[in-house]
């Protein structure tokens, strides 16, 4: 089967399913598992770029996730002048105290004696840290005290949240570039270590921050680029249109917001897909394909290896970023407490190397693909286990245990499904293809 | 005099003893780590969740020992059930292995192949483990058990400051004491050790000299498990299981394992103490503490230098410095 009919054979079939769901069991649902499908997608696509292109094992995506999904927070909340009024000072005191004491190092460190410059260095930090501290407590407690039962934070831009999309990329490739700086150039195993590490830390900055966006105590009611359903049912022009292809009122209104959110995403999914698919096919993508396939070779052709990596691992974790941005726009709220690796860096990995490592269209399938079945498992799930147990007794104890149990199955079913591509297919449902 | 003895027991009663205890727990985490590092040649991203069914194992035998009204005396039930919960794990490792890595073995894959067949062990073995035992929080101690008490040291030696000893936090280190000193005579007087060592030094030199690498592998992963095993139950038992606590334990493991030099076991016990020490010596709120020796200075706020929840940023922080400035780790290891 030549490759572009496999594309479409799996692309159809992957949209009959989606169809399915809508025709057994409701559009709404349909189409809020096609929308995450997308955003998935993205996610997908952005760490094929790292690990098709490139080859760099990253696994904290969910770090970068989480960092776009607070730039949906600061750009869309209302500005709040009395929070800036009675901290903003002392965040930029504290914010100037962490430059110098960078700064200071950088500067001193070259030219100092080698035998104080270890000590030298660890007393600027540690007195740049009390510095910084000394601003930035007070005015984070002065913050956190305006009004907390309902904000306690800085707010935001107050701009369309579509805007957090590009700032979300931006956010997720600056914390990249950092990353990279510490971590490329050392073997795989240690880029996947730190990463990890530095999304944990993300997380936890995220999640006790509440300055910030909250944290835990979430920012809820977020901007939206889509209408109201409300708003929608009252509309009169949307009423007779509703009533006219025969739905009722509010399962119209839910299908129509749920479209419009899918036309957004399906824009950006197709912009950075055009832009992958272009990258991939130019001298750019064939250069970091003879890196990945053959490191030395390519140093020796004088690439500059360091560089490249570090250049495909900013590109994938800003799309990572504008992914994270997306989501938290379609859930309207920013929920740190929410995010965990298995779900937002592990089950990605998942849909790439099932999608097809090295392949665009491979790793969109595989966003849907495992979205899907990770969605509709918890469905699934409880049913097989059913099937299993009928022939206990109800009231059983472990019969009751194992339904119980069942939706965690899904992660069972998805570290087969990875071990069994892996196994069989390490190329994946759509092998990398490399035209001459 | 009071003062500074008072300053003394808190620091003990709050950094020492619990920096002692947790430190045990991830020197045999990094242990395992280390091995199959050494042998295998990857990060194994299931260690984690390894050591959260071997314990779930344990503790569903615990359960049942404990309604069968057997109890170790002082000791905890769960020390019973431990070699039981060691075998689950092992079997399961071996299973694993037959099944997953042996074939990425057989055909010479990539490094980074094995860590992704680790990620989907990983999900196999957290997805059985909640099937088994659910996600939440168990606890399995008899109860709290303690040698010393706040309250009974503080009467005993007429101090304002308790000091209180858990039999789980003396017991932590006597075990994980007992276990390092048999992986050391192990791995430096027995045929098979001796064998495993050289297999990790050098491979084809160690195939040359007939050592039979199935066997190496098999024991590799006979003890790793069993490490896991051990290091999961006596964290459980010092503070609670839950699944995904024991994932999230990864990170600091495998700071343990590389600050002390990945590959090296005497490097991982090493590790694993540098790591929890200063996790605990960072998040711990010195204000009392300076209450004591600094009579009549009233400082500002806790005098706490990160809170708690960014423990995770200690470990990883060590990391990087010390992959930055000595990237063989503290005993040389192996560079990754």
């Amino acid at each position: 089967m030549s490759q572009t009919l496999r594309i479409i054979v799996l692309y159809a079939a992957m949209l009959t399913a989606i169809a399915l769901v809508g025709f057994v069991q409701s559009w709404p649902l349909a189409l809020s598992i096609l929308n995450l499908c997308l955003i998935s997608a993205i996610m997908a696509l952005g760490v094929n770029m790292q690990w098709g292109y490139g080859g760099l094992f990253n696994v904290g995506i969910m770090g970068f996730a989480a960092l776009g999904g607070v730039a949906g927070v600061l750009v869309s909340l209302q500005p709040r002048p009395e929070a800036w009024a009675a901290g903003g000072a002392g965040l930029f005191a504290s914010l100037l105290a962490l430059g110098v004491t960078i700064v200071l190092v950088a500067w001193l460190r070259p030219r100092l004696p080698k035998r104080i410059r270890g000590i030298a260095t660890f007393a600027i930090v540690i007195a740049g840290y009390f510095t910084m501290r000394s601003f930035f407590g007070p005015a984070v407690d002065a913050i956190e005290a305006q009004d907390p039962a309902q904000f306690g934070n800085i707010g935001g831009a107050g701009l369309p949240i579509i805007l957090s999309w590009i700032v979300g990329g931006l956010f997720a490739a600056g914390a990249a570039w950092l990353i990279a700086r510490i971590a490329l150039g050392l073997r795989s195993d240690y880029l996947a270590i730190a990463t990890l590490g530095i999304s944990e830390i993300v997380l936890a900055i995220l999640k006790n921050e509440d300055w910030l966006a909250r944290g835990v105590k979430n920012a809820a009611g977020l901007d939206r680029p889509v209408p109201y359903e409300v708003d929608l049912q009252i509309n009169k022009t949307f009423m007779n249109f509703a009533d006219t292809i025969g739905m009722d009122p509010v399962t119209a209104s839910t299908v129509f917001v749920r479209l419009c959110y899918a036309g957004l995403f399906l824009a950006v999914l197709a912009i950075i897909l055009w832009l992958a698919e272009r990258a991939l096919h130019s001298p750019w993508g064939r250069m970091m394909r003879a890196i990945r396939d053959n490191r030395d070779a390519a140093e020796a052709m004088g690439k500059d290896v360091v560089r490249r990596h570090r250049q495909i691992f900013i590109l994938g974790s800003g799309v990572v970023g504008v992914a994270g941005a997306m989501l938290v726009t379609l859930d309207g709220q920013f929920t740190p407490g929410t995010y965990n690796p298995l779900r937002f860096t592990f089950l990605i990995w998942v849909m790439v190397i099932v999608g097809g490592s090295g392949n665009n269209w491979g790793a969109i399938l595989g966003g849907f693909l495992i979205w899907f079945t990770w969605v509709q498992a918890e469905n699934w799930a409880p049913m097989g286990m059913e099937l299993i147990t009928s022939g206990m007794a109800d009231g059983n104890a472990l019969k009751s245990h194992l339904l119980d149990a069942a939706p965690h199955m899904r992660l069972f079913i998805m570290g087969l499904v990875l071990l069994l591509t892996l196994r069989f297919f390490p190329k994946g449902l759509i092998p990398e293809q490399i035209r001459r | 005099m009071t003062d500074i003895l008072n300053a003394l027991v808190l620091f003990a009663n709050f950094v020492f003893i619990p920096g002692l205890a947790y430190g045990s727990q991830l020197a045999l985490g990094a242990l395992g780590v280390t091995l199959i590092y050494a042998v295998l040649r990857f990060s194994n991203f299931a260690h984690g969740d390894l050591m959260a069914f071997g314990t779930a194992a344990v503790i569903l035998f615990t359960w049942w020992l404990q309604s069968l009204g057997v109890s170790a005396g002082p000791l905890p039930t769960a020390l019973i059930a431990l070699p039981i919960g060691i075998a689950v794990a092992v079997a399961m490792s071996l299973l694993m292995d037959r099944t997953v890595y042996s074939y990425y073995r057989k055909v010479r894959a990539a490094p980074v192949v094995f860590v992704i067949a680790s990620v989907g062990v990983m999900f196999v073995l957290n997805g059985l483990t909640r099937l088994v035992i659910g996600p939440d929080d168990q606890r399995f101690a008899d109860g709290e058990r303690f040698i010393i008490r706040a309250r009974d040291f503080k009467e005993m030696t007429g101090l304002d400051e308790g000091l209180a000893l858990r039999t789980t936090q003396v017991l932590t280190v006597v075990v994980a004491i007992i276990i390092v000193i048999a992986l050391f005579r192990f791995l430096n007087r027995s045929r098979m050790g001796k064998a495993m060592r050289a297999y990790s030094d050098n491979e084809d030199l160690a195939l040359l000299s007939g050592i039979d690498p199935k066997k190496v592998v098999f024991w590799t992963w006979v003890i790793a498990a069993g490490l896991a095993t051990v290091a999961g139950t006596l964290y459980g038992l010092d503070k609670s299981f839950k699944p995904f606590t024991y994932f999230q334990l990864l990170l600091p493991i495998f700071a343990a394992a590389i600050v002390g030099g990945i590959g090296n076991p005497v490097g991982a016990i090493a590790g694993g103490f540098v790591i929890a020490f200063s996790e605990v010596t960072v998040t711990y709120a010195y204000k009392k503490f300076a209450d004591y020796l600094i009579p009549g200075w009233e400082p500002e706020g806790l005098l706490q230098l990160l809170s708690t929840d960014y423990k995770f940023a200690v470990s990883f922080v060590i990391l990087v410095v010390v992959l930055l400035v000595r990237p063989t780790g503290l005993f040389k290891g192996k560079v990754i």
